[in-house]
């Protein structure tokens, strides 16, 4: 399951063409790209390149100006989730998300932040509530299972000891497990984090890779991250895809990327000759200009 | 002014000196306040003229209660305090009593026999004040307050119209029962549907909208179902209400009136009373508010309540995991709306007379301030909420004594939205997050700790 880079890969998720107009700004311009079955894959850039409008688009939050985003389950069920509303991108195309700046139920303890998100699972079971009320044993068990998955997911994400705790009252790098956790919980095939390592210190970074690792190796959950930490990316991910300006500049796997000269004109400026180039042209500019007593 | 509050007080005389002190100033403050507005007064004299009326002896009062008040808050209520919280932090966390621990059980048992107690110590003529009055007025309260809760403790969702469902409910037992004469057994289940539906019909359109937009909306809604009312005189008869409601049956086992053949007293040979209806009515109520606070905590455990809640946390988060909060939010406005359907059934029965000017906005405001008040989400701080509230008003009408002090033409319930108003800014003050603050989980692994209020969010959809 583990990401070899070969090139006969299944991509789960298409974006073609995926286009995002603010008003006059193109947020993203013409992207296309590919993720691929049981890969982890970053999405990287620099500041507003348009790496969370890309997955606010991926996950129904925003709807694109133009372009198709094709998921592709592992039973072949295809999903267009340009046109699905946000929430039925979870629930019936199997694409979770967490938020870059953590959106938990901070009044919820821990363990009902991870009950909250088997909600689906639990309505069907309780006979949308009917057959609960009345007690009806179905719903208890499935309400058991439901507690022994969140159970699951709490000893991966390392937060058994604080089930019982109100998530608002968890340290930051906990906050960021139990949202990654509470994810997973809604049982996807692919996971889109944002920002995962965003203020986390060198060993919660640590850890959390090692959590990303272990979801894709025991569910076989595709995962695409947006990330700055160049740690976490270079480390874990198998598929690199750099945006600037709302458009592709690069895509391969890390090593390729790292060594790509347009990634590190995006992120460290242009190169010395190009520098040149660019004084050049000012110096011109300021003799035609003769009002300008700069030189 | 200087306000040094956390000063280690040294000595008692060095207490006095400060506390004189602040108190001279807060007297001069008040007299620099007051001295345009009450020491001086302009009027007109007989000529017309206008003249300045000095009131020296007015502005002596308020310029002494000023520092008076602040001499005793400096020397003694602060000390006082501070010393109480300090006692209150050694002492660490109390195990709650035996009636903390029990509250519910013991006030449902209390409730139980509180008719018969009544009844005992009044006479049936008597309690006939306490059962009805009390009990029954109250008891409708803490109902529409729990059905209320759903939606704005639970969901999160600010509804100022609730009062709407509560009239909705009145009148399809009102309506239904004078024209075509059904049973009110029939029509209290109907009554509630009907309002789920008119829940539903003003939820489609308005659940779209967040916070301070909805709350607008569902004023509006409220109003509008109250003109309707007034304005659709073919059917509801307009402001003269509809009078001469039928009673309900014990299950049309036994009748209430008294021309019936299987009335109640005759039945059972008992001397004709109008309390026996007020009981039976007094321990419908009881069964009914009991019936919406079953659900309710069957509903928190359910997936529902606990996306009602997560929803009043956090809506995007919602929508991230896969809940569908457009029907989310359908289904807390209709539940919440059934319950002040049920409400107003039998609120139309035991009157036995409705009119548009019940259902004002000032219900409304009452029925969000008990809930504010008792701790939105928690089922027994609303009903100790509303036994204050409307107790509170209840017994104003009992002040005979105080027109002794104020003279005859006193009358303490014209002042109760006054005192209701100072009750409310001191219980906020107090304790912000109403009665009882905390939330109590709804699953746990290995012990239920209940989660402080401020992490608890108060919901902005």
């Amino acid at each position: 399951m583990a990401g070899t880079n070969t090139m006969t890969k299944d991509p789960i998720l298409k974006v073609d063409h995926l286009s995002m107009r603010f008003g006059g700004l193109m947020a993203i311009n013409d992207l296309s790209f590919e993720a691929y079955r049981g890969d982890i894959t970053a999405l990287i850039g620099p500041n507003g390149a348009g790496k969370t409008t890309v997955f606010n688009c991926i996950t129904g939050f925003y709807k694109p100006t133009m372009g198709m985003i094709t998921m592709r389950q592992k039973a072949g069920k295809e999903y267009l989730l340009e046109r699905m509303s946000d929430f039925e991108v979870n629930r019936d195309a199997k694409v979770a998300r967490t938020f870059q700046n953590i959106r938990l139920f901070s009044g919820l303890t821990v363990l009902e932040n991870l009950l909250v998100a088997q909600h689906n699972k639990l309505m069907l079971a309780s006979g949308y509530t009917v057959l609960g009320l009345l007690g009806f044993p179905a719903y208890k068990r499935a309400a058991a299972q439901s507690i022994e998955q969140a159970k699951y997911w709490l000893d991966k994400a390392n937060l058994i000891d604080r089930a019982d705790d109100p998530a608002g009252d968890l340290p930051y790098g906990a906050q960021r497990r139990l949202e990654i956790a509470r994810a997973m919980c809604t049982g996807p095939e692919f996971l889109c984090l944002d920002e995962p390592a965003a203020g986390l210190n060198p060993r919660e970074s640590l850890a959390l890779n090692e959590l990303l690792r272990s979801i894709r190796k025991d569910t076989g959950t595709s995962i695409l991250l947006i990330e700055h930490d160049m740690s976490v990316v270079m480390e874990i991910s198998d598929h690199v895809v750099v945006l600037e300006y709302g458009q592709k500049i690069s895509d391969g796997n890390p090593d390729h990327v790292k060594n790509d000269p347009k990634v590190i004109a995006a992120y460290l400026g242009v190169e010395d000759d190009e520098v040149e180039e660019v004084i050049e042209q000012i110096e011109e500019i300021a003799e035609v200009a003769p009002g300008d007593t700069h030189k | 002014m200087a306000n040094i509050t956390n000063t280690p007080e040294s000595a008692g005389s060095n207490l006095m000196a400060r506390a004189l002190r602040e108190a001279f100033y807060a007297g001069l403050v008040a007299l620099g306040l007051f001295v345009l507005f009450v020491g001086l007064k302009t009027d007109q004299n007989i000529l017309n003229e206008l003249v300045l009326v000095q009131r020296w002896g007015l502005l002596a009062v308020f310029v002494a209660i000023a520092a008076v008040g602040r001499f005793l808050s400096v020397a003694f209520i602060r000390p006082y305090l501070a010393e109480r919280k300090a006692s209150k932090a050694s002492a660490g966390v109390k195990e709650p009593g035996f009636v903390t621990r029990n509250f519910s059980m013991i006030a449902v048992a209390v409730l139980l026999v509180y008719p018969p107690i009544m009844v005992a110590i009044f006479g049936f003529q008597g309690s006939l004040k306490w059962v009805d009055n009390f009990g029954i007025q109250i008891l409708i309260y803490v109902m529409l307050a729990w059905g209320l809760n759903i939606v704005v403790g639970l969901a999160g969702l600010l509804d100022l119209g609730y009062v709407a469902f509560y009239a909705v409910g009145a009148y399809s037992y009102a309506l239904l029962s004078s024209y075509f004469g059904l049973s009110f057994w029939v029509l209290l289940p109907m009554a509630g549907i009907f309002a789920a539906l008119w829940g539903m019909i003003l939820g489609f359109p308005v659940l779209r909208l967040k916070g301070d937009y909805l709350a607008i909306v569902t004023l509006a809604f409220g109003e509008i179902i109250r003109l309707v009312l007034i304005n659709w005189t073919a059917v509801t008869k307009g402001t003269f209400g509809i009078s001469g409601i039928a009673k309900a049956s014990v299950f049309g086992i036994w009748s209430f009136d008294v021309s019936a053949s299987n009335n109640f007293a005759k039945v059972f040979g008992l001397p004709m009373s109008s309390a026996y209806y007020k009981i039976f009515l007094f321990y419908l109520i009881l069964a009914l508010c009991l019936l919406t606070a079953f659900v309710t905590i069957r509903l928190r455990r359910m997936p529902i309540g606990r996306a009602w809640e997560a929803l009043r946390e956090d809506e995007i988060a919602c929508r991230s995991l896969g809940i569908n909060t457009v029907t989310t939010k359908l289904t807390a406005f209709a539940t919440g709306a059934m319950f002040g359907g049920f409400a107003g059934s039998f609120f139309a029965v035991r009157q036995g007379f409705v009119s548009p000017e019940s259902f004002v906005f000032l219900e409304s405001a009452i029925i969000l301030a008990i809930v504010v008040l008792g701790g939105m989400g928690s089922l027994i701080g609303i009903a100790v909420a509303a036994t204050l509230m409307i107790g509170g008003t209840e017994l104003l009408r009992e002040m005979e004594f105080l027109k002794h002090i104020f003279g005859p033409d006193f009358t303490p319930e014209l002042y109760r939205m006054l005192i209701f108003g100072l009750a409310m800014i001191i219980v906020m003050v107090w304790k912000p997050r109403g009665f009882v603050g905390s939330r109590e989980p709804t699953a746990f692994l290995r012990e239920r700790k209940n989660v402080s209020g401020s992490f608890t969010k108060e919901g902005h959809g």
